[in-house]
């Protein structure tokens, strides 16, 4: 990297806001207990993201970013994120 | 730009430049181009890629899959070169509308209000549906508000959400409605969970327009209705 930061791994968990319906969570939900798994409530389907990029004093800058811009729509979805610094094979 | 002897009656567009944006995974833009020619506009394809809008007058984004719906539809299509020109045509007021995906990417953009969201019932609709025009606006000059017309919807995700679907009502924002053929909105003719039985909604200023039901599919009796030449061919 140009600026010698280490690669992160970043974890990004996208889910619809809770006002949203989400018919996938409601699907789930009522195909649980048919299987013998009762008690169930309140499941929401979202997304995983696991993504590699620069570390840096502007990380959380750049995730936020691009959560807002490309992964996440605002208007329906809340992400929260979470870092795991790896170690870079060919490190400075 | 009038082509001589074209009539004025509505739905006829006469010789409009009309863009069509194409991006990879698009299906429905053929039809489009077609029901353009079918209304007496003049249809130009627009490349996702480009970076202009080569001069046209007005621009349908049509239906389909771009970019294979990937993480939302719409997500990765509003960021085509294409969409900024797009944007910037908006802006200056250019008549605007979305179908299908072409809606949930104005949507995406940020150049229409709310979001399209899986359908309630989780099934893909496919079948002939009631719409009632609810305002006028570049894309219903031609049709008189409360208007019903019969069009087909083909979607997976198509559920209309807005933080205050109330407040875009008031501020007269809604479109289209689905409804019964008599024009009675209610619960049982929306075919996806829309709130407000929303089937379509424009900006702000009326220019940008968005719909689920597909007008550039009812152009010709041979295939049903011709109700879809009433919005292609409202641009004047």
């Amino acid at each position: 990297m140009s600026d010698g930061a280490a690669t992160v791994t970043v974890r990004i968990d996208v889910m619809l806001k809770d006002e949203i319906l989400d018919p996938q969570g409601q699907a789930v939900e009522r195909a649980l207990p048919q299987l013998g798994f009762e008690g169930v409530e309140r499941v929401r389907v979202g997304k995983h993201i696991e993504l590699r990029v620069a570390g840096g004093d502007d990380l959380a800058a750049r995730v936020e970013s691009m959560a807002a811009k490309l992964l996440a729509n605002p208007v329906i979805e809340t992400f929260v994120w979470t870092v795991e610094r790896t170690v870079e094979p060919e490190g400075a | 730009m009038r082509v001589p002897g074209c009539s004025d009656v509505s739905g006829i567009v006469c010789g409009v430049r009309i863009g069509v944006v194409q991006f990879p995974g698009s299906c429905d833009e053929r039809d489009a181009v077609y029901a353009l020619e079918v209304c007496g506009a003049e249809p130009v394809t627009l490349w996702h890629g480009a970076a202009d809008l080569d001069g046209v007058e007005a621009v349908v984004v049509p239906g389909g899959f771009s970019f294979g719906d990937y993480l939302r539809c719409g997500a990765i299509a509003r960021f085509s070169p294409v969409m900024g020109a797009v944007a910037a045509f908006a802006e200056a007021g250019g008549a605007v509308l979305g179908i299908c995906n072409g809606f949930q990417v104005l949507c995406e953009a940020g150049l229409l209000p709310g979001a399209l969201t899986r359908n309630a019932n989780l099934r893909f609709v496919h079948r002939a549906q009631h719409v009632r025009v609810e305002r006028r606006s570049a894309w219903t000059r031609a049709v008189a508000p409360g208007t019903v017309l019969a069009l087909p919807i083909k979607h997976g995700e198509g559920r209309y959400v807005h933080d205050d679907v109330a407040a875009l009502a008031a501020a007269g924002q809604v479109l289209l409605r689905y409804c019964h053929a008599d024009g009675t909105v209610d619960h049982a003719a929306n075919p996806n969970g829309s709130l407000a039985e929303v089937a379509g909604v424009t900006n702000a200023a009326g220019n940008v327009a968005g719909l689920m039901p597909h007008p550039e599919h009812a152009v010709d009796r041979l295939l049903g209705s011709t109700d879809g030449r009433a919005l292609l061919g409202s641009v004047p």
